[in-house]
């Protein structure tokens, strides 16, 4: 295995191209060395993006959004105040990730292309309406993150492209968003079910779903949902939920997912709301 | 052409590093791991292997002043930064944090101490006084097998009160 530390992302990428999938970039490596421990993956090259000095910043505040470079951690993630408060689903999900070593490695563009079905940060992306670059030799082009994943381990990054960057729009005024996870202990455990919600000021509003697919979902209503009418809100949740498909495995059986799903959903939804109702008050 | 990589050998890397306050010149394999290079290389066995994988903690240290697992960092990857290891943590005997170890009975086995140490010194560094969830979420990836949790918790507490002066 060679290391290779480019410091232009055009050398990056000519070595992902001329090396195609025997080439594994590298940020955190806390997916990547694990792999390389258990002989999943074996690479022959390692291009390590950390180098790199034409690649987007770690995390810049446009008048759109805000846009995250591959080499933003989780960590710095969490504790980046203006995502706090404009994406807590994100900043929640964040916080779940790892463990604070793990964070302190983790980037949140390596979380993503990673593809776990059960990646932590991803039902909040998706909620939030992430946007994703892909740049390869042949160009550059952006990809919603609900079209980005193809099922467990597989996206629209080939082998030789990079995501470069991760476009989030701010959210529309007086929007809430709010995350909730389920596993077996609280540190360095995989999500067993995870759900983000974001409900509009008028009661809009869309689920991002973790550990109950071969990808991440997402689901959205249209149409307003009054949350004080909880028969509608059983209604509307029973059909959000419906594209779930969880399987049995170590961490849970189908039914428990299911059962948890609906609880965390409804949480999750609820403590969006929660949210939205203190922004308009204040 | 990687600063890290060998002229001759295209696998072996060579990086110079600086651990516990002195630079070192570590020539590896380009997968091995920090924590390899920290035992294997230089000789420092404060750091514990154990689940190689980045789920127990054993093998925590601060780079550039940040704990991580040093099972999950290539040792070539810590080229031209700063490794700060158990040993470095003090020049000679126990830091105040290691002595309300001893104090609080929070070593038993002894195996995950020095990764628990160093998660409890990066947070007393960035938090001088965290309250007791903010040191359970910052020890929550390190696990202790002896269960000695309670006691820990309570020396990382009296270390940061000992700190703020709150004792003689």
């Amino acid at each position: 295995m060679r290391y290779h530390r480019p410091t232009s992302k055009a050398d990056a990428l000519a070595v992902l191209a001329a090396e195609g999938d025997r080439a594994r970039p590298l940020v955190g490596g806390t997916d990547l060395l694990v792999g390389l421990r258990h002989s999943t993956i074996a690479p022959t090259w390692i291009v390590d993006l950390k180098g790199i000095t034409d690649l987007p910043e770690p995390i810049t505040l446009t008048e759109d959004g805000i846009r995250i470079g591959p080499t933003m951690t989780l960590g710095e993630l969490v504790a980046h105040l203006d995502v706090r408060r404009s994406f807590p689903a994100l900043s929640e999900a964040a916080l779940t990730v790892g463990s604070v070593a793990i964070r302190n490695r983790a980037s949140l563009v390596g979380n993503l292309c990673n593809a776990s079905p059960a990646a932590d940060t991803v039902p909040a992306l998706l909620v939030l309406g992430a946007v994703v670059t892909i740049e390869s030799v042949d160009g550059a082009r952006t990809v919603s993150l609900a079209d980005f994943f193809l099922g467990p381990r597989r996206t629209q990054c080939h082998a030789s492209a990079l995501v470069t960057r991760i476009d989030l729009p701010w959210p529309p005024a007086g929007t809430g968003s709010a995350f909730q996870r389920l596993t077996r202990r609280r540190g360095v455990d995989l999500g067993t079910v995870s759900v983000a919600a974001a409900v509009s000021s008028d009661g809009r509003m869309s689920l991002g779903l973790g550990a109950v697919g071969p990808k991440p979902l997402m689901a959205e209503v249209a149409e307003p949902v009054d949350l004080t009418d909880e028969p509608q809100l059983e209604r509307v949740l029973d059909q959000l939920l419906n594209v779930a498909a969880p399987i049995t495995d170590v961490r849970a059986s189908r039914e428990y997912r299911e059962a948890m799903l609906r609880v965390l959903g409804k949480r999750a939804v609820l403590a969006a709301a929660g949210r939205r109702t203190r922004m308009e008050a204040a | 052409m990687s600063p890290a990589q060998a002229d001759e050998d295209p696998l072996t890397t060579t990086s110079t590093v600086t651990v516990n306050g002195t630079a070192r010149i570590v020539t590896a394999p380009a997968h091995r791991s920090l924590l390899e290079g920290l035992r294997d290389i230089l000789g420092l066995t404060g750091t514990k292997s154990c689940c190689a994988e980045g789920e127990c903690g054993a093998c925590t240290v601060l780079l550039d002043g940040k704990a991580v697992n040093s099972c999950l960092v290539l040792c070539v990857e810590s080229d031209g930064h700063e490794v700060t290891t158990i040993e470095g943590l003090s020049e000679c005997g126990p830091t105040d944090l290691q002595e309300e170890f001893l104090n609080a009975g929070a070593v038993q086995c002894g195996f995950c101490i020095p990764g628990q140490v160093m998660s409890a010194e990066y947070l007393l560094r960035t938090n001088p006084a965290p309250s007791e969830p903010e040191i359970r979420e910052a020890l929550s990836g390190n696990l202790c097998r002896c269960g000695g949790y309670a006691r820990i918790v309570a020396a990382v507490k009296e270390t940061a009160a000992r700190r703020a002066g709150d004792h003689d």
